[in-house]
């Protein structure tokens, strides 16, 4: 095991690593606790104090890249949180090269949305309360990218799912989007129980859950252990991630504020669950672990055509957005399924998604800001003059993301492909061919944005939006589009600086990259990709560029097109396995409650013998039917208990 | 107390044992039961002042009276503490084991009936008290009318909270089963009445006393008929006496189990597990809400308290035969809680499902029979104790014109109104949730981990799911409160009085604390096994 640095007592810049979990917590507590008083301030302090974590974060980075490789990873003690006989659960922080670059990820693209939040949210009476949120959400983060065991990652977990809840329920007067975020709360609970599961299993196991005792431990296991504990981890990170099959929550969840969904449903919160694997690296990477990382590829890839395809028949902008992201988060999930070849590789494409993608949420909470919150692409189309910064830095985040050469998109991606290629046998060819396949689709639906929403005609000049008001489209203020010119550099130059010294980086925590040499070249993938993400773009302009668009979206289409607007089909699967039952569940118990309960005793005094018929004459009384259904259960354990001992 | 103390005499007669000659023989150690002496002499001494004192003088006398005699306990508690024995002892010619689990769990009872007796002195959120002042007085009656305007509270809630208090801390130290039953009796009689005392609904609140009095006569008969039948088989009553008999006989076990199957579902109806539950949704809406509190925190300690130590002491040797059972017991209640929980409409019954689910998570850590098992499960009572406590107290603050609004369509948009008082419920809920940074997710884990360690996983995953399903009711309230329009002529949000405010602040405080650092608390918990004797 080549991963192996041996963590160090944290001291000096790093002694204070509990500054960056605290200094966004303090701001959450002033503005909750301060009420309206905070009004006036409250935006200020939000963004000051993550500036501030993410000056800190810097500082703490220099400090690391300065100390030799076998140095880097170390260990903050900060309390012993449970402490009793066996069970041993200290809370502390690990600083390794994995932990730190989500850091600088996590504060820098946060000190940039708040700073865009000021200006996007200052018609909001509740802006304070927004911020508050919005720190309660970057110290929850951190504290799950931080902390040096299981356990006090489930508690950031959770902690960014509070968060998330909170504010994709931020319209609370809109019904959606109080659905929205009940939808999101459950879908992630579901992935929950997995994680919490793969903790239990740990304990049980392994009697601890401090990845360095996990990981030297993990080895020991036997196969089915360590296959359950991967896969029960997968579950986990395939809530938070948006991966099938619990991916539904994600595009909902887009009717949180824009802000927010590129924060934390683009660029931060929905990666927990790469962090999560590449964290768990040291198990995934075991003989035993084959199996379990088969699953995980094999989730990354359907995931991945399947967020391209909805993504090409959705007419909400940010919810096209949102399946991309559903889809580009598949390719991590498959880079880091690919074992020690594809680790680096996926958090290199997270950071350059981070990047092009928070910089395409922005660009579309722009254009939203300027057309009356209109989302309808449909309903937009000639932006690209009237907007001409917002125009500028989409299409540079737009180019990034399909791969453009030299862009950031082309350097994580196309690795991320060769790197699938690379993999064992058939599957190389498989995996790898999907992955071709995704970047074609990718260029399909993003150039079919571009083209309705800042080229062509514009179909608004005709129209007025829901509250009857006329579209007067005008380029946002510089709060806002500041943070997108600077994305837009990140999305521009991001993939060639990182994707020269990452590897190397992150090497302490998830080991050293391994070359993979597929029956393709990486240059032949590279010229392959870009080959198919053209004629994906030029498939769009032929269909979407040449012709005039209808205003309202065409009812009449084919069977692919239909499916892929119903989400493939998603919710209803859903539906009809969790769903429907449990709705049939609670109707039968209510019905149980309300009237059965006679019934059901009656029915056991039936099974008694021949005093069933008096009974059910009797008239029932509620204490009666109480206490039968007492005497019921009695038998039945008495019975059980005299079985158990006589059978 | 003279009535405890001939009862264990004849306890002692009824059961004539040699004590086994390897176990120190103390004097009668008053030491170690100052506690419950302190508690059980208020009680007497607060039904002389009942019958001594002037009205006017009453309610003051008796507050003051039930906190000092919960606050002297306490004190004795810890004073006792401090030079126990680390093993253990007996007391009262080993009828009682005062051993570190019971004082973990007389703490526990302590410190809720203080929170428990400040909601209940509380007047000023409904005045004159929650109380009726003659329960012989019809519902809708002239007399009625003129004691619901009255300004009066009466008084004899104070003495029956001592006498179930010290009831309740008799039952978790009881050594032999007929001081258990004793002990139960007097830790139940009181209870009855106290649910039939509430001043409004009056009819509600009669008709939940009279199902409680007569299912809780029920359950006391298996209990008895249970002990009967132990008696037959060991020849003792004796905890210790039945668990060596069961390791070490080839007498019929026919008699041991069926025993053991009665005894234990009069102590799981005490505790509200499913399926013995039934009476638990209709008491706890209809008593009093401050009688609830008292009843929901206590009598769950008690109850598991009891059964903890009757499974960890006379059963332990024959587990693995009824091992399989009580996990079906546990399952069926978390189901039962979790689901039927969803369909509520009442908060008091929303919480009553909700402690019917607790009790199956309890179950699964008191039929762990490891130290892990036992520390958690204690330290599960004491968080669950205080969040349902302040949970009892929040709701008693929501009124309208006819009382208590507890309909949770009343409850819709309770935030606009009063932010902190939807605040502080929502971190309670997320606490009976189990979300981290509460003491309920401490809870929870520890139980769990300790189940999981003893192989138990199936009933874990059970019991995830089951937290999962339940989770989604407590958010409905939250949803509620937070995301609704209020109701036009909806319910105020009364300023609580000093008590209430220091009762709710109490257990909201607890809540977090064992939530943010509850290594303390898990030490004392873990600090000791049952004393065998």
């Amino acid at each position: 095991m080549n991963l192996a640095a041996e963590a160090h007592q944290a001291s000096g810049v790093a002694g204070a690593a509990w500054l960056l979990l605290v200094l966004p917590a303090v701001g959450a507590a002033v503005l909750l606790l301060g009420g309206r008083r905070t009004d006036k301030w409250g935006h200020l302090l939000g963004s000051g104090t993550v500036i501030a974590a993410f000056v800190y974060g810097v500082i703490l980075f220099f400090d690391t890249k300065s100390l030799p490789a076998e140095g880097r990873v170390a260990n903050l003690h900060v309390f012993d949180w449970i402490s009793v006989n066996s069970l041993d659960v200290e809370f502390g922080l690990r600083i390794d090269p994995l932990s730190l670059t989500f850091v600088l990820l996590i504060t820098g693209v946060g000190s940039l949305i708040h700073i865009y939040s000021i200006g996007y949210m200052s018609d909001d009476r509740d802006r304070r309360r927004f911020f508050a949120y919005l720190n309660l959400f970057v110290s929850a983060m951190l504290l799950l990218v931080l902390g040096n065991s299981f356990v006090t990652l489930y508690f950031g977990w959770e902690g960014v799912g509070l968060a998330s809840y909170l504010l994709i329920g931020w319209y609370q007067g809109k019904n959606f989007a109080a659905t929205a975020a009940k939808k999101a709360f459950l879908m992630n609970r579901v992935g929950d129980v997995g994680l919490a599961l793969a903790i239990f299993l740990m304990f049980k196991n392994i009697g601890s859950t401090q990845y360095d005792v996990v990981f030297a431990e993990i080895g020991k296991q036997s196969t089915g252990v360590v296959v359950a504990i991967g896969i029960l981890l997968l579950l986990g990170a395939c809530g938070k991630s948006g991966q099938f099959p619990l991916q539904a929550w994600l595009p909902d969840a887009m009717a949180g504020p824009t802000p927010v969904s590129a924060l934390i449903h683009a660029a931060t919160m929905v990666t927990a669950g790469v962090y999560l694997i590449a964290r768990s690296s040291p198990l995934y990477s075991l003989p035993q672990a084959e199996d379990a990382r088969f699953v995980v590829m094999i989730i990354g890839a359907v995931t991945l055509v399947i967020g391209c395809i909805i993504g090409c028949a959705y007419d909400d902008f940010k919810k096209v957005l949102a399946y991309s992201t559903v889809s580009q988060i598949g390719y991590m999930i498959l880079a880091v399924g690919l074992g020690p070849a594809g680790y680096a590789l996926g958090i290199l494409h997270l950071l350059t998604h981070g990047f092009f993608k928070a910089g395409l949420f922005l660009g579309a909470g722009s254009v939203m800001h300027g057309m009356n919150d209109e989302g309808d692409i449909r309903r937009l189309g000639g932006l690209a003059r009237k907007m001409p910064i917002t125009f500028v830095t989409w299409t540079l985040g737009y180019l990034a993301l399909i791969g453009f050469p030299f862009l950031s998109g082309y350097f994580s991606k196309d690795a991320i492909i060769a790197a699938a290629f690379g993999a064992h046998g058939t599957r190389g060819w498989v995996f790898g061919g999907i992955a071709l396949l995704g970047a074609g689709l990718t260029a399909f639906y993003m150039t079919r944005l571009l083209i309705l929403v800042f080229l062509g005609k514009p179909r608004w000049e005709n129209l007025k939006s829901e509250d009857g008001r006329a579209y007067h489209p005008h380029e946002s203020g510089p709060t806002m589009t500041i943070p997108m010119i600077i994305l837009a550099v990140g999305s521009v130059a991001g993939g060639a600086i990182l994707s020269g010294l990452l590897p190397a980086w992150l090497e302490p925590s998830v080991g050293e990259l391994v070359e993979t040499h597929g029956p393709l070249n990486h240059t032949v993938v590279s010229i392959l990709t870009v080959g198919i993400s053209l004629i994906g773009a030029a498939i769009a302009f032929a269909i979407f560029g040449r012709r005039e668009q209808p205003v309202t979206r065409p009812q009449r289409v084919s069977f692919p097109v239909r499916a892929a607007r119903a989400d493939l089909y998603g919710n209803h699967l859903n539906e009809a396995l969790f769903s429907r039952p449990g709705v049939w569940l609670t109707r039968f118990l209510v019905f149980v409650d309300n009237r059965g309960v006679d019934g059901l005793v009656n029915g056991i005094a039936a099974g008694l013998g021949g005093s069933s018929g008096r009974l059910r004459r009797l008239q029932t009384g509620f204490v009666r039917s109480y206490a039968l259904s007492m005497l019921g259960g009695s038998i039945l354990v008495i019975a059980a208990l005299l079985m158990v001992r006589f059978a | 107390m003279s009535v405890i103390s001939s009862v264990l005499l004849l306890a002692q007669e009824q059961a004539p044992l040699p004590v086994p000659s390897d176990t120190k023989v103390q004097a009668p150690s008053l030491g170690a039961v100052w506690p419950v002496l302190i508690v059980l002499g208020a009680a007497c001494l607060g039904v002389l002042l009942e019958a001594l004192l002037p009205r006017h003088l009453r309610w003051s006398t008796q507050v003051v009276l039930s906190l000092l005699a919960v606050v002297g306990a306490g004190i004795a508690l810890v004073a006792y503490v401090s030079d126990a024995p680390a093993a253990g002892e007996l007391a009262m010619k080993g009828t009682l084991a005062i051993d570190r689990p019971g004082l973990f769990l007389w703490g526990t009872l302590l410190a809720l009936a203080l929170g428990a007796v400040l909601l209940i002195a509380d007047r000023s959120v409904e005045p004159g008290g929650a109380f009726v002042a003659s329960a012989a007085i019809r519902p809708g009656t002239l007399q009625d009318r003129a004691q619901v305007t009255s300004t009066g509270m009466q008084t004899e809630v104070f003495p029956l909270t001592l006498f179930a208090l010290g009831g309740m801390m008799t039952f978790c130290v009881a050594n032999d089963l007929l001081t258990m039953f004793v002990a139960l009796e007097v830790l139940s009689l009181p209870l009855y009445l106290m649910c039939g005392l509430a001043r409004r609904r009056r009819l509600l609140s009669q008709e939940s006393a009279v199902k409680y009095f007569l299912l809780g006569a029920f359950a006391s008969a298996f209990f008895l008929y249970g002990v009967a039948l132990l008696y037959g088989y060991a020849g003792s009553v004796r905890l210790s006496d039945i668990s060596s008999a069961a390791a070490g006989t080839d007498r019929s076990d026919t008699l041991l189990f069926a025993g053991m199957g009665l005894l234990v579902i009069g102590l799981l109806f005490k505790a509200s597990v499913g399926p013995f539950h039934t009476w638990t949704p209709d008491v706890y809406q209809g008593a009093p809400t401050p009688v609830t509190a008292f009843m929901a925190a206590c009598t769950k300690v008690a109850a598991f308290g009891g059964i903890l130590r009757v499974l960890q002491v006379a059963f332990e040797s024959t587990q693995w035969e009824w091992r399989g059972v009580l996990w079906g017991v546990a399952i069926v209640s978390m189901v039962i809680g979790a689901v039927l929980g969803l369909t509520q409409t009442d908060v008091k019954r929303m919480i009553a499902y909700s402690s019917v689910a607790h009790a199956g998570f309890l179950l699964i850590g008191s039929i762990a029979l490891t130290e892990k098992g036992l520390s958690g499960t204690l330290f599960y009572l004491l968080t669950y104790g205080f969040t349902t406590l302040a949970a009892f107290g929040v709701i008693s603050l929501v009124r309208d014109s006819s009382g208590e609004a507890t309909h949770l369509s009343q409850w819709a948009g309770l935030a606009k109104r009063s932010p902190l008082l939807a605040g502080v419920f929502t971190f309670l809920l997320l606490a009976l949730a189990g979300i981290p940074l509460t003491s309920g997710f401490v809870g929870k884990f520890v139980v769990f981990e300790a189940a999981i360690a003893d192989g138990m996983a199936p009933l874990v995953v059970v019991a995830l799911i089951a937290s999962a399903v339940a989770a989604f009711f407590y958010l409905r309230v939250i949803v509620l409160m937070y995301f609704s329009e209020p109701a036009a002529d909806g319910p105020t949000v009364t300023v609580p009085g000093a008590f209430t405010t220091a009762a709710i602040t109490l257990g909201v405080l607890v809540t977090l604390l064992l939530g943010l650092a509850p290594a303390f608390a898990l030490d004392w918990a873990g600090s000791g096994a049952f004393a065998i004797h």
